[in-house]
């Protein structure tokens, strides 16, 4: 196997593992901020415009792991450095 | 397919070159600079307002409520940094509704200019709150050993900022673009419209952040005082 290849093949493979497992972790984060959310809403009513605005801030913390995880995964593929070498080297 | 609008560059001569984001960016601003002032020419002062001072108005207090319900005693001086910050991420989130249009905010030296403000004007405010020496000495509480980690998270925070709003609106036109070419009809219209919520909502957490790091850099004359 010649580089391009190998370098192809992990970062295409690296890049659907991150997606994958750093998708876990923020979800199940997600899932219980929300229900905990629901349940103080359900318990005090009156609450409800700071409950709101701090799990909307919340969320969107936790989402930027998941968020981070994207990110590196469309440089592996998109915006590859160790592609773009490779591919610098042989058209030299 | 690029990553970011950064690629597509209109007109170069030499060393400068203009891309899309600057070109972008500048038509916002124009937007926003003009409309604030064809709106606020004259300004009225009874019961019976015109519809866009309405609207200029419910947007500022709105913004000062938010400021103020964060903690901000004087919200008056933050309004203009902080609701620039939310309105031009807004406009520049909100815009997308239109065709071809590649928001600035998908860019990351957009973002990271954004981010490196607040990472400015944080300790600016806390200077002009509370002093310098006071404001310096809040880096090393609770004891002297947290120095280093107040430092750390000083720049992570803005390095966070900065890839949070990257991300997600880079994210909503990536997935447009890659559903486009897989079911190009009803899909991407509902995409499309989750892209809005998103772009509100991180126009909202980003100013909303920089509200609270001003307000934690404001605060350090309070424990002071304690």
């Amino acid at each position: 196997m010649d580089s391009i290849t190998l370098i192809a093949m992990a970062s295409i493979v690296t890049a659907g593992l991150t997606i994958a497992i750093g998708g876990i972790g923020p979800a199940l984060g997600e899932g219980r901020a929300v229900s905990t959310a629901l349940s103080s809403l359900a318990q005090q009513p009156d609450a409800a415009t700071t409950i709101t605005r701090t799990l909307f801030v919340g969320l969107a913390m936790i989402e930027s792991i998941a968020i981070y995880c994207f990110v590196v995964s469309m440089i592996l593929i998109f915006a590859n450095p160790f592609w773009d070498h490779v591919i610098a080297q042989v058209a030299k | 397919m690029h990553l970011s609008s950064d690629a597509l560059i209109l007109w170069q001569h030499g060393f400068f070159k203009l891309n899309v984001t600057i070109v972008t960016t500048w038509v916002l601003m124009l937007v926003m600079v003009v409309g604030a002032k064809l709106v606020t020419r004259n300004l009225e002062h009874r019961v019976n307002i015109s519809r866009w001072q309405s609207l200029l108005e419910v947007i500022v207090v709105t913004i000062r409520n938010q400021i103020a319900e964060v903690g901000l005693k004087h919200p008056e001086k933050y309004l203009g940094f902080l609701g620039t910050l939310f309105l031009f991420i807004a406009l520049s989130n909100f815009c997308t509704i239109f065709p071809g249009y590649e928001p600035p905010t998908g860019s990351l030296s957009t973002t990271a200019a954004l981010a490196l403000s607040v990472f400015i004007a944080v300790p600016l405010f806390g200077i002009a709150e509370s002093g310098l020496g006071t404001y310096l000495r809040s880096y090393t509480r609770p004891t002297f050993i947290m120095l280093p980690f107040n430092i750390i998270s000083e720049l992570s925070r803005t390095l966070a900022l900065a890839i949070r709003l990257f991300g997600n609106i880079m994210s909503g036109t990536m997935i447009l673009a890659i559903l486009l070419t897989i079911t190009p009809f009803i899909f991407p219209i509902v995409m499309t419209l989750l892209g809005l919520l998103t772009g509100m909502v991180q126009a909202y957490i980003f100013s909303i952040l920089a509200t609270v790091y001003i307000a934690a850099a404001t605060r350090a004359r309070e424990e002071a005082l304690d």
